[in-house]
């Protein structure tokens, strides 16, 4: 590309103007690049949500899906690019994003209540220093009726099955009463009613405007759960509705020639034809 | 010169050990000892070696939870260059060379330093934890034994009282270090409560505390600073080589006995405030003994007690329980295997053969026969068979049935197999749906697998 091209490429997409409508995506990311020990992991990373969606991030292992989040909410340090959330950088606009990390992130044996975990979620509004009071425990389980678990509210995190834990996680992030979440790998172990649980949590969240963009390995129940997808493998080889983007052409591209992955979703594709 | 320091440390330890097995205390020195009434001083000692177990023990608890405990290791042992150099250049700046703020201020120091090289390693080469905080912790300390050995050659007739920082001395301790001591303590008890909540989330999660807002370096580094304030102002008294016990102890005794964070914070405070209490107590009573031995050891039987004790998480609670789980599973076995075999007896023989092939000890026998036996499963035995009960018959009907649901679920269902579940406890209507029971009752006949038909709500 000579000089004077990448000139003219970066004044329509790259840092120094930024794209029309980034002030109403909840999240935008220009040019983003990743680097763990000078190897990349993500490449030059364009995207812009939309609002109000279920955006899936689907890809191999190793693709930089769980990189994307972090790097997204300045946990890892980006090489270069720029993030934005409704046109504004994360610092000012954190009190409206929620963040559900991976489960195995965490050590359970940690002592506490899954509604302790859940008024974690409650902390920045109780402020430096404070009790959590009455109020506040109220709200927390609100928010764990809502997953199902109410009935465990006083039990130690460690006593709580795989999906339970999940579930007090997704709780803790609703406590958080953002506009934009982001989880990691909700899905990864959980049994049925696990899944069910979170599912419906997901809908309710859309219909209530909020956006909700989650790490997922499952390609069967993309068309069912998501309304977008990006596919990544270390860049976005494509990103859309679902409709459009879930095609076997952009999964070939994303997954290389593992097999059997594509036969799962050449079958989640042609379901969707068919609901189409 | 180094040479000369084994010779005085040694000389120095038998001198104490004979004073100690010459002389008991009276009774009567002992109960005023205890009760505070042995003189204003040794009652400050005491009083402020409890408080400062308090405050070890609170903060302590942090550490734990943060995965640092062994840091706080690396961090007293590097305090050492930092007393002798403070000790050598204290005169150089015009201030008296043994004041303990300046002795403070220096361990202070070199203990920071030495957590940021422990750091500095982590970060910059492929090095373990344990390989980094071993590697500091020998060589600051290395250093610190060159320098006393410097002192002592040097000053000699100056330098009593720094060896007391390495065992330490609370017996010997003055009205004004105690106070010292003692305030300090009472600042980091008083922070750590006032940010308990904050050090909770970034202990638990920090990921989460980050994208929640939270300055999570800052807490952290407020965290460090708060195990750096009460490991100086314990090292007079319990020693640089012990000081740590008393941040490491109480919370891993405590956690034995409660889920609760609030609840691990009190009962570990407890813990530490006892052993210092003690510790003290023994150094005031039998002069120039060591409080910090003293006070590890308490804290260590507390430690032993719980353990072995504590009724959720100690080790007899557990073995209790895992024998017990191991006794149902077997009776559930037995009951299954009286059911399939369609008998409501079970001949001696019988029993023997399975209790061989399920390889039980005699005594594993014996436990599960009584067992059964109270809870009505099994009935009378006499010499050639046993009677199972009705109940028994109907118990083995539904681990019959239990088993055959589940091994089922295992092949059609794995991928979302949930985790936790223990396959011969829990029964599948607990823990499955009814249309995911009713599928896998589907299939099982589809095969032309016998299984008896659901139970419950019948017994």
């Amino acid at each position: 590309m000579s000089p004077v091209a990448a000139h003219s490429n970066s004044k329509q997409s790259g840092l120094s103007e930024y794209p029309e409508h980034s002030a109403e995506s909840p999240l935008s990311i220009h040019a983003m690049t990743v680097a763990y020990h000078k190897k990349p992991v993500l490449w030059d990373v364009d995207y812009d949500a939309p609002a109000n969606k279920l955006i899936a991030i689907v890809g191999p292992n190793g693709a930089g899906k769980s990189t994307f989040i972090k790097s997204c909410l300045g946990l890892i340090p980006k090489a270069s690019g720029l993030v934005e959330f409704w046109g504004q950088p994360y610092r000012k606009v954190r009190s409206r994003i929620g963040y559900v990390p991976q489960r195995e992130s965490v050590d359970w044996d940690f002592p506490v209540s899954a509604l302790d975990v859940v008024c974690m979620g409650r902390y920045r509004r109780i402020g430096w220093c404070r009790p959590v009071t009455r109020k506040h425990k109220v709200a927390a389980l609100d928010c764990l009726e809502l997953v199902g678990m109410r009935d465990f509210a006083n039990r130690q995190i460690s006593q709580l099955s795989g999906g339970q834990q999940q579930r007090v996680f997704l709780a803790r992030a609703l406590a958080q009463q953002a506009e934009l979440y982001f989880m990691d790998e909700p899905f990864a172990g959980v049994d049925a009613a696990t899944e069910r649980a979170i599912i419906q949590v997901l809908r309710e969240l859309k219909n209530s405007g909020k956006t909700v963009i989650v790490v997922h390995h499952d390609l069967q129940s993309v068309p069912e759960y998501f309304d977008e997808v990006i596919l990544l493998n270390m860049r976005v080889v494509a990103s859309g509705p679902v409709g459009e983007v879930f095609t076997e052409t952009n999964l070939h591209k994303t997954y290389g020639g593992r097999l059997t992955l594509l036969s799962e979703a050449a079958e989640a594709i042609a379901r969707t034809e068919s609901g189409v | 010169m180094p040479l000369r320091i084994p010779i005085l440390f040694h000389a120095n330890m038998q001198h104490s050990i004979q004073e100690v097995t010459d002389e008991w205390p009276r009774m009567s020195e002992i109960i005023e000892t205890i009760t505070f009434r042995a003189g204003y001083n040794t009652g400050m000692v005491i009083g402020g070696t409890a408080l400062l177990g308090l405050a070890a023990g609170i903060i302590g608890v942090f550490a734990l939870l943060r995965k640092r405990s062994l840091m706080t290791d690396a961090l007293s042992h590097a305090t050492l260059p930092g007393i002798t150099l403070a000790f050598l250049f204290a005169g150089t700046f015009g201030l008296e060379s043994k004041s303990l703020p300046v002795l403070l201020v220096g361990a202070s120091v070199t203990g920071v330093l030495g957590v940021i090289c422990v750091q500095l390693i982590l970060h910059h080469t492929r090095l373990r934890e344990d390989a980094a905080i071993g590697i500091v912790l020998s060589v600051f300390f290395g250093a610190g034994i060159v320098g006393l050995s410097y002192i002592q050659a040097n000053a000699p007739g100056d330098s009593g009282g720094l060896n007391h920082f390495i065992y330490g001395q609370a017996a010997t301790m003055r009205v004004g270090d105690v106070v010292l001591m003692g305030s300090i303590a009472l600042v980091a008890i008083m922070a750590t409560l006032l940010f308990m909540k904050e050090f909770a989330i970034v202990c638990f999660n920090d990921a989460f505390a980050r994208v929640d807002g939270w300055p999570v370096g800052l807490v952290d580094l407020f965290m460090m600073a708060l195990v750096v304030l009460v490991t100086v102002a314990g090292l007079q008294a319990v020693g640089l080589i012990l000081v740590v016990s008393m941040l490491i102890i109480p919370p891993v005794a405590a956690r034995f006995w409660t889920d609760r964070l609030s609840v691990l914070v009190l009962i570990s405070g407890i813990i530490g405030a006892t052993s210092g209490y003690l510790g003290a107590t023994v150094s005031a009573l039998f002069p120039r003994k060591p409080a910090g031995a003293v006070i590890v050891l308490t804290a260590g039987c507390i430690f032993v007690l719980s353990m072995f004790l504590a009724p959720k998480r100690g080790v007899f609670a557990h073995a209790i329980r895992r024998v017990s789980v191991r006794v149902k599973v077997a009776g559930d076995h037995l009951l299954e295997h009286v059911y399939e075999s369609r008998q409501s007896t079970l001949t001696s023989d019988d029993f023997a053969n399975f209790a061989r092939m399920q390889g039980w000890s005699p005594l594993f026998q014996l436990l599960i026969r009584f067992a059964l036996r109270r809870e009505n499963m099994l009935g009378s035995k006499t010499r050639s068979e046993i009677r199972v009960t009705e109940a028994g018959l109907e118990r083995g009907a539904r681990v019959s049935r239990n088993h055959a649901l589940w091994e089922q679920y295992l092949v059609s269902h794995a991928d979302i197999a949930p985790s936790h579940v223990d396959w011969s406890v829990d029964m599948v209507e607990h823990v499955l749906s009814d249309e995911l029971i009713h599928e896998l009752e589907t299939a099982l006949r589809n095969q032309g697998v016998d299984f008896p038909p659901s139970l419950e709500g019948v017994g």
